[in-house]
């Protein structure tokens, strides 16, 4: 195991931020740790780089502790805010990074993977917001790491550069680096994820592969136009919930698709611009944190 | 781990704490509005109160002020760039995404600490260069290098201020501080005027500033400090240095 957690505790304050938390990352694989705003994602980046202690269970970085400085020499990290000062080069930023270890990547491969061919002489403080989170990116895997964590490293990055970054991710899995990734973009999960962990309020509430966490809410999302009233199909037998959007689309979540189409086709002859389609990770994920709501509140 | 790793150790160590001054060298030189400021502001109050207003008593004021006009320089180098630097630095979250590297520990300080000294060490070069044309100062060249030598071991109880200071305050909090706490040490004790003008209190008080006793211990070589134990002087310094580290690692060790 290259990162792990063992029952963690975290308080700040009288406000607990993780609550028993278990979360392990292994070689070549990515693991997306989800969930809103606050649920404690970059606490549990931040014990596992030693960044903060858990006020009970444990940390863990290559089996060792992350204040060892031999086991963080083996991981790259890229955090939300790195702050770094609009004065530095690009090239000495990396230069810098590389130094602190014993085995880094070539200067070259860095740039290539992390796409900064061309930056290297400007100033960081130059760069666009999606060009600085790139160079991040690079500091994070110059030191040639086993592991990689990336708190939300595609926020602010287009289209283009975000599936650059996938690429490059992609490419460290498949010669073994483990990387743990926190996002709120459910599709880079999606993309990219071999194992997936959903935290909300503090807790892990599901974790598994993304086949599982689907297959946990096996819900399917029937969009189409009708004329019908959207009282009378929130009252169709089998529908979860009904939503009709300003392009008067009705939008129907259900987990017996065949059922409730028979339904429509019977009431609406009318009926058009039919979609049925898997409900994504993102109507998964919802499901599955207002479920532990509820759960808590009853 | 193969051999070559554990060689490479030690060689890279050395080399990160090299690179790390060499980058915040060169970070502070493009960053003109803070260099300029903290390198000509005490040599241009020197050539004003020390040299041109002191003209008329045969260059004996500009000797007397060059010595503590050097510890007010070091004083505000040791402050400014470890007080406002850190607390900038941490506000931006720039320190705990250095905390999270394996960054030799020591080489984020230890390359702070060597600015300060190497802007100490201009700013006594710029001093000495007024006194010595314009103020008609001469000394021995012994004189002249512990001039040197003191100050540039002196920045440090003031790097420990300062480092401590910038782990309480806010990055633009920082300069205010800073200057609330530089500009009153810096009168009373005994920098900008003779201690002996000031009322009786706060002369009594005036050992309670490291500045007094770095200033002290440089008046001692001209025959012109009060008269005190020279190692009580040093003894204070080292431990205020000792101190105000400590107190600050100790934050820098919790805080983000």
């Amino acid at each position: 195991m290259l990162a792990q957690l063992q029952s963690v505790h975290k308080n700040y304050g009288a406000q607990p931020a993780l609550i028993g938390v278990d979360l392990h990352v292994n070689a070549g694989e990515v693991v997306a740790l989800l969930g809103p705003n606050g649920a404690g994602k970059s606490t549990a980046v931040a014990l596992m780089l030693g960044l903060e202690v858990p006020d009970s269970g444990a940390a863990f970085l290559l089996e060792q502790s992350p204040h060892q400085l031999r086991a963080r020499q083996q991981m790259g990290v890229m955090l939300q805010t790195a702050g770094i000062a609009d004065q530095y080069k690009v090239s000495e930023l990396i230069i810098l990074t590389r130094s602190y270890y014993p085995q880094p990547m070539s200067i070259e491969a860095c740039v290539a993977l992390a796409g900064l061919a061309g930056l290297m002489a400007r100033r960081y403080g130059q760069l666009s917001g999606g060009q600085q989170r790139r160079v991040q990116f690079a500091l994070a895997i110059c030191g040639a790491p086993k592991v990689l964590f990336l708190d939300e490293p595609t926020t602010g990055l287009d289209i283009e550069a975000r599936e650059g970054l996938w690429k490059a991710i992609r490419n460290l899995t498949e010669s073994g680096t483990g990387v743990l990734l926190t996002t709120h973009y459910l599709e880079e999960a999606e993309a990219l994820a071999h194992r997936v962990a959903v935290l909300n309020q503090g807790k892990i509430v599901a974790q598994g592969s993304m086949s599982d966490i689907r297959a946990l809410v096996s819900q399917k999302r029937i969009s189409c136009k009708t004329t019908m009233p959207i009282a009378s199909v929130r009252a169709l037998a089998g529908v979860l919930s009904a939503t009709r959007d300003e392009a008067a689309t009705t939008v129907v979540f259900t987990e017996a698709p065949e059922h409730v189409l028979r339904q429509l086709f019977a009431l609406d002859a009318d009926l058009s611009e039919l979609e049925v389609s898997r409900a994504g990770l993102a109507a998964a994920f919802l499901q599955l944190t207002q479920n532990n709501q509820q759960g808590a509140k009853s | 781990m193969n051999q070559s790793a554990e060689q490479s150790v030690p060689h890279s160590v050395l080399r990160s704490y090299l690179l790390e001054a060499k980058f915040e060298f060169l970070k502070l030189i493009r960053t003109p509005a803070f260099a300029v400021p903290a390198l000509l502001f005490t040599p241009l109050f020197y050539l004003l109160f020390g040299v041109l207003i002191a003209r008329g008593q045969g260059g004996e004021a500009a000797r007397y002020l060059l010595w503590t006009y050097a510890v007010f320089g070091v004083a505000g180098n040791g402050l400014f760039s470890f007080g406002v630097t850190v607390a900038l630095e941490r506000d931006q979250g720039f320190l705990r995404y250095k905390r999270a590297l394996p960054m030799p520990p020591g080489a984020y300080l230890c390359a702070k600490m060597l600015m300060a000294s190497l802007f100490a060490v201009i700013t006594i070069c710029l001093l000495a260069l007024l006194s010595a044309s314009v103020g008609k100062v001469t000394m021995s060249p012994a004189q002249w290098l512990i001039l040197f030598a003191l100050n540039i071991v002196g920045v440090l109880p003031f790097c420990a201020l300062g480092l401590w200071l910038g782990t309480l305050t806010s990055g633009q909090g920082a300069p205010a501080v800073v200057n609330l706490i530089y500009l009153p040490m810096a009168f009373l004790s005994g920098l900008m005027l003779p201690l002996s003008i000031l009322p009786k209190f706060l002369q009594t008080l005036a050992p309670v500033w490291p500045s007094f006793h770095l200033s002290q211990i440089g008046l001692s070589v001209i025959g012109k400090h009060a008269g005190g134990n020279l190692w009580l002087h040093a003894a204070f310094l080292l431990i205020f240095t000792v101190i105000f580290s400590w107190l600050a690692i100790r934050r820098l060790a919790r805080s983000n």
